[in-house]
């Protein structure tokens, strides 16, 4: 079945649409990203930022102004969806309301030509594998969000497509159920080996479930790595917000010792950051560091060490989260795991303290 | 609707009603009563009954076989009357197809549209209401007729040397019908189509449904009860037709609404007509109400 290494590549995606005041907007912007066989990709963003156009250019449903779709090696720029080797489970489920589930799931067979009696066979299949056994006879009205969910993947799956496309599936289940369908979806896909493309806004359900993740932004792909990367090395600001939190003290390089780069805190003090980049002297830049990577002590540890006052301190459960500020105006947050039984603050309000953190725990970024 | 009387008291709920109900038993329901009495008595000379009533089933006898009137010469073909029948019934299937087979792609058309020019193309469709009904049929009348619009139209650029013989014939009359009633196949067609997720299309083209499969699998039985809507309200009200059949038949075209008319006016023989009607009204009311109940189910588990 595969020709490529790749299910799908997107080479320089463009797709304008024009405004209602005649305007052109660029919902994805020359976006260039190549999706491996068995992969579960996630297409990470906020609303607007192209991931949804993204998908809808690689089922078929829109067609892009300008570039190419590839799956596994084949051009499928201007095959139209029925056409394409691929299968989508719709954010709002879009099943026939007007078909019963066997119906729903035997759709695509019966498109394919395959004979009642295998029909029957394999959705009877592909309801064992979503959990559903006898399901068959239901309306998708008589069903709940989350078994409507299920027969959508059973009909998207049943057809044994090279891609199954996800757009944001989860989204309307509580939460719940929802970290539930994470765990088995991503199981599901260890399982079929499909390539999945999963369409979401929700930074931690990406991290939970793929194999790679390419976080977007105003139609563009900021960042394609894996979650790891993402997370702890995120390649600018917005990456940086968007997964998790995020601390930036901005401050101005001093001087570049190979891999070693000394950052002035202005009145806050200098830090010294690890990061294979070169930066020239005098650059702008900002130390990204999360909130967990930080400890507050009484007095100097091993990295870096930053005095701040503390202004809050805000019990969260798992952690108290501490808010510091510095002589030089910067603030950070700072998060303390509650280890024991009735843990005592490290610090209170008002609190004189002091923040370290290593050399390798933040980023350096510039944009 | 109901979910909204359900709330209210039943002296309330009879208050809100007695208007209608009122209206629809003195002027349909009674009216029906004195027809179906009128159908099985004697004809009076000069139109009316004879008075005292004298009982009879002639006018129904008459209807299935025309050869028992006292008029009927020898070469009488007794199906006469059953056979207007057929053809009305014929025209109206026609006609109903043609208002479902324009008015679909017309609803979905103006269902597409911006909010703006959906309103704008919905008031196009029923502004031919605002005009009186034989204004209009008349208007038509003159495009078709032989120093009509057309005609004139395809002589001045020479496309044809004789004019075309468009008018007073059953093509007129079933044009003049669908041109009546294209609205009201329109209207709730629109209403069906308008409600329907186009969402569904997109999922039926993914699972592999080329354009006209999608549609005939998913869009049609979605947006089957507007269809069925149109059906019933273009069907009915055009078997019966009798103003279009007359103007644009010139005479020349019988259905069973002009001949009941005629009974009622020249022919002065009211059971006659009567007779024609009830039967005319039953047999199109069973039609109807077997078309529901099976459609009916189909849209309910739809819904």
């Amino acid at each position: 079945m595969a020709s490529s290494e790749f299910a799908v590549e997107m080479q320089d995606i463009v797709k304008q649409f024009v405004t209602p005041e005649g305007g052109i907007l660029a919902a994805v912007n020359h976006v260039t990203m190549q999706i491996k066989d068995g992969e579960f990709f996630s297409l990470l963003g906020p609303s607007g930022c192209g991931k949804t156009t993204s998908l809808r250019m690689i089922a078929g449903f829109e067609l892009p102004t300008d570039g190419n779709i590839l799956i596994h090696g084949k051009d499928m720029s201007q095959t139209p969806a029925f056409q394409r080797p691929i299968n989508t489970v719709f954010q709002q489920y879009a099943l026939f309301p007007h078909m019963t589930v066997e119906q729903n799931i035997a759709f695509g067979l019966e498109m394919k030509g395959v004979s009642r009696t295998d029909r029957i066979r394999r959705v009877g299949e592909a309801l064992e594998m979503v959990r559903l056994p006898g399901m068959e006879m239901r309306r998708p009205k008589q069903l709940s969000g989350g078994q409507q969910q299920r027969i959508a993947l059973a009909r998207a799956l049943v057809n044994k497509p090279e891609v199954l496309l996800l757009d944001e599936p989860l989204g309307a289940l509580d939460l719940k159920l929802r970290k539930e369908m994470q765990l088995e979806l991503k199981t599901l896909q260890r399982e079929v080996g499909i390539t999945f493309i999963y369409v979401t806004h929700d930074q931690e359900e990406a991290l939970t479930m793929s194999d790679r993740i390419a976080v977007m932004s105003k139609g563009l792909a900021l960042q394609i790595g894996v979650p790891e990367e993402i997370y702890e090395r995120p390649a600018n600001k917005f990456v940086a917000d968007f997964i998790g939190e995020t601390n930036f003290l901005d401050g101005v390089v001093k001087r570049q010792n190979g891999n070693v780069v000394e950052v002035d805190l202005p009145g806050s003090g200098v830090v010294f950051v690890e990061s294979s980049r070169k930066f020239t002297n005098g650059q702008q830049v900002a130390v990204a560091v999360r909130p967990e990577k930080l400890t507050l002590n009484s007095e100097i540890k091993d990295g870096n060490n930053l005095k701040g006052r503390v202004e809050e301190v805000i019990y969260i459960g798992t952690d108290t989260q501490y808010g510091v500020r510095f002589p030089g105006g910067q603030k950070a947050r700072v998060r303390e795991q509650n280890t024991s039984f009735a843990h005592k603050s490290i610090a209170k309000s008002g609190d004189e303290v002091m923040m370290s953190f290593t050399y390798v725990s933040p980023s350096l970024l510039t944009e | 609707m109901l979910k909204y009387f359900r709330g209210k008291k039943n002296s309330q709920l009879i208050g809100l009603m007695s208007p209608g109900a009122l209206w629809i038993l003195l002027f349909f329901n009674l009216p029906i009563l004195i027809m179906l009495f009128i159908s099985f008595v004697e004809r009076g000379r000069a139109g009316g009954i004879k008075l005292p009533p004298v009982y009879t089933l002639d006018n129904y006898i008459l209807f299935f076989n025309s050869c028992a009137s006292d008029f009927a010469g020898s070469a009488c073909s007794p199906f006469l009357y059953l056979g207007i029948f057929g053809h009305s019934i014929r025209i109206g299937l026609v006609v109903t197809f043609w208002c479902i087979a324009v008015g679909y792609p017309l609803s979905y058309f103006i269902s597409k549209q911006k909010q703006i020019w959906r309103d704008t193309l919905m008031i196009l469709v029923i502004i031919p209401f605002w005009t009186n009904f034989l204004v209009r049929t008349y208007a038509l009348k003159q495009v078709l007729a032989t120093e009509g619009l057309i005609n004139t139209l395809f002589m001045n650029i020479g496309l044809i040397n004789q004019p075309f013989d468009l008018l007073f014939n059953e093509f007129a009359v079933v044009v003049g019908l669908i041109y009546g009633y294209l609205p009201f196949a329109v209207l709730p067609m629109y209403a069906s189509i308008e409600k329907f997720d186009h969402s569904l299309m997109e999922a039926a083209a993914d699972l592999g449904a080329p354009p006209q499969r999608a549609f005939w699998r998913v869009m049609l039985p979605m947006t089957m009860p507007g269809v069925v809507a149109a059906l019933v309200l273009v069907f009915v009200p055009v078997v019966g037709a009798f103003i279009t059949p007359d103007i644009m038949g010139g005479g020349k075209v019988e259905m069973i609404g002009t001949l009941i008319n005629r009974q009622f006016g020249v022919a002065r023989n009211w059971p006659f007509g009567s007779a024609m009607s009830l039967v005319l009204m039953s047999l199109v009311l069973v039609g109807v109400i077997a078309y529901f109940r099976s459609s009916t189910e189909e849209t309910r588990r739809a819904m």
